[in-house]
């Protein structure tokens, strides 16, 4: 989606959020955003405000993620939860092919599916970010993965900044927030105070079309910068990290005992991989029928935590959890700016919160960058 | 019908092509080489010495393969290939007529054409020489461009070494063929001993040399080095890497290593970029 220069804010009163979802149901847009499930805020299928998880926020600390009840309405209360949006342009499972040995060709005999058109609701700054980390993997490289490529193209962004951090978040320290600055199709602020509205600014083509149908009014002044106030509170965040000089810096230490020390703590369990929003590793599983005339591949998430990850004949590469963590780390810190020219992390602190036993990376970064003892 | 080939792998990235085992060759008691020709819907394929195919047993699994064929005759595709696990097994089952599925080439050369002039080490160790033999071919074809050529062979046993027919080829087209054993049976007469102690007997002009070396990371490591300390340049020696790979085009994660992902920017890679990545236990 081409970037054009956002438009100048309007205003939605809250009470015609829904305008929003049936603009977009009737363009042919599947809506996708947060809803409650699963004990958390979670991404899902939606068609309107009351699936939103109103009144609603999240509380975040290492290895915890705790929903409480707010005492307002809002509907983008939360931060970030276990989903992220990778989960509708890169599967979690997905059939690649179906074929049928015949003679001397190969007969496809499923129906590729047709990507769809989602409106991801609910993108947050750093979100963004992750979203265009993915698409240097899957759409910008030499190679290009045709359902990420067509689905990404398709769908919409409608991102909502940031009101509020999690205790978890970073996203100041990765420059990927809390303001949404690009890649969006619409960007919503939440105000709550004195009326409850939404800022509402198109970031493209396709996203003037629909702020044009909606029913706005000229933003004021006087609202502009309360938005601006709102959006500045997102920024008090209490976790940071130091990326100067840290892919540097961490490939200076692959020997370092700190691998070790991690290793003792780490359940090698792969959560972190499976919520973070720009890991994108998968593998393959190769199935066929009784026949076996008739075979089908699958792509699954994968996980670099996972020992067999790194097999090949003769046994894995990766035995131990201290080499398996610090593939994870130095590849989302170091070696993909070698590789895809920006760092992997975007700050979200999904890792933090969802590591099992709170292994908290901003905290594992600053150990590497001040070693006790003084090593460096 | 290179193109053609490309667009196709370009246009579906994670589709097997067809492909019709033409011939069979049992080299030794665990390695059988495949000769393929296109089936119905896929193109010939051209490639460049030391690339790869994913080779996929129908209804089994898929697997990287180096490509052991001669790179200038096209009429038909090969792959050596040592049963060592559930698809490679399935790969060395395949009998003549069988559909085989083919996703490929990928990946990096063998500079071979740049040494033209110069002296050229090849160095192979196991299932190592088949990704070398495309190098050879060339370089038996070729010879008089290229300076002397010399080629170190290691193997376990006697009885696990390959291309028997082309060693000797090899030697008739002026290449000096250097072979070795690991273990010699009662019948053996020639060299024991790993591939790195065969470098004494090379005839080769170390500051004029290049050199390509495939075979197990221990074996490349210590060639290197041993190449390194016969006055070679770091950057004239090349070698090959193996990783786990499920997709070959930069998209699974899994054949990373450090930066570098072994599918698109390698297998074969200069010597000075893999050299502190190989140092590094696990990585």
């Amino acid at each position: 989606m081409p970037d054009v220069p956002a438009t100048d804010a309007r205003i939605l009163q809250a009470d015609r959020l829904d305008r929003l979802f049936e603009a977009l149901i009737a363009r042919g847009y599947h809506c996708v955003g947060p809803t409650l499930g699963e004990g958390a805020i979670v991404y899902d299928e939606i068609s309107g405000s009351t699936d939103l998880p109103r009144g609603w926020t999240d509380e975040q600390a290492p290895g915890q993620y705790r929903l409480k009840k707010r005492n307002d309405g809002a509907y983008f209360g939360y931060v970030v939860g276990p989903h992220s949006w990778k989960k509708y342009l890169f599967e979690p499972q997905r059939r690649l092919w179906q074929l049928k040995r015949a003679g001397q060709r190969f007969e496809r005999t499923d129906e590729p599916p047709e990507p769809k058109r989602y409106a991801f609701i609910g993108v947050r700054a750093c979100e963004i970010a992750a979203l265009r980390i993915q698409d240097r993997v899957f759409a910008e490289g030499s190679f290009v993965e045709p359902g990420y490529a067509k689905t990404r193209e398709q769908s919409l962004v409608i991102a909502v900044n940031c009101t509020q951090a999690a205790a978890t978040c970073f996203c100041v320290a990765m420059n990927t927030g809390p303001e949404v600055r690009e890649g969006f199709d619409l960007a919503l602020t939440e105000i709550l105070e004195p009326s409850h509205h939404f800022l509402i600014q198109a970031g493209s083509e396709r996203g003037r079309e629909l702020l044009s149908a909606l029913p706005t009014a000229p933003c004021t002044a006087e609202l502009q910068q309360a938005a601006k106030t709102a959006v500045a509170q997102a920024s008090r965040q209490t976790r940071t990290m130091e990326t100067a000089g840290l892919k540097e810096l961490l490939q200076k230490n692959l020997e370092s005992p700190q691998w070790q020390d991690i290793a003792t703590r780490c359940l090698s369990c792969a959560n972190c991989t499976m919520a973070c929003p720009t890991c994108f590793c998968s593998s393959v599983e190769d199935t066929s029928d009784l026949t076996g005339d008739h075979a089908e591949r699958w792509q699954r998430w994968d996980s670099c935590f996972n020992p067999d990850f790194s097999y090949i004949h003769g046994g894995e590469v990766r035995k131990t959890t201290a080499s398996r963590y610090r593939q994870w780390m130095t590849h989302k810190l170091s070696t993909w700016f070698d590789q895809f020219g920006s760092s992997g992390c975007v700050g979200c602190g999904r890792c933090i919160t969802w590591c099992p036993v709170g292994i908290d990376l901003t905290e594992e970064v600053r150990k590497m960058t001040q070693p006790e003892g003084g090593r460096a | 019908m290179e193109s053609r080939h490309a667009e196709m792998v370009a246009a579906q990235p994670w589709l097997p092509q067809p492909w019709i085992v033409r011939e069979v060759i049992r080299e030794t008691a665990d390695v059988v080489t495949l000769s393929l020709q296109p089936g119905e819907g896929a193109a010939a394929m051209s490639f460049g010495p030391g690339q790869f195919n994913m080779l996929y047993a129908f209804g089994v699994g898929e697997v990287p393969i180096s490509i052991s064929g001669d790179p200038a005759d096209a009429s038909r595709l090969i792959h050596t290939i040592r049963d060592v696990g559930l698809v490679s097994r399935a790969l060395c089952g395949l009998q003549p007529g069988a559909l085989v599925g083919v996703r490929g080439p990928f990946g990096s050369c063998w500079p071979v054409e740049a040494q033209a002039g110069q002296d050229v080490v090849v160095a192979a160790g196991g299932i190592g020489l088949a990704p070398l033999r495309p190098v050879l071919y060339h370089l038996a074809r070729h010879r008089a461009r290229y300076g002397n050529v010399v080629l170190l062979y290691g193997a376990r046993k006697p009885d696990e070494l390959l291309f028997g027919v082309e060693l000797e080829a090899w030697r008739q087209a002026g290449i000096q063929v250097e072979v070795t054993v690991d273990h010699a049976d009662a019948a053996w007469r020639g060299n024991v001993g790993v591939a790195t102690t065969l470098i004494r007997h090379a005839r080769f002009s170390p500051r004029n040399a290049a050199a390509f070396i495939c075979g197990p990371e221990v074996m490349m490591r210590f060639t290197a080095a041993a190449l390194e300390e016969r006055g070679m340049a770091q950057e004239r020696l090349f070698i090959s890497m193996e990783r786990n790979m499920k997709c070959a085009v930069g998209f699974c994660g899994h054949c990373q290593l450090g930066p570098e992902f072994i599918c698109m920017d390698g297998p074969v890679f200069a010597w000075p970029r893999m050299r502190r990545l190989m140092a590094v236990r696990e990585l």
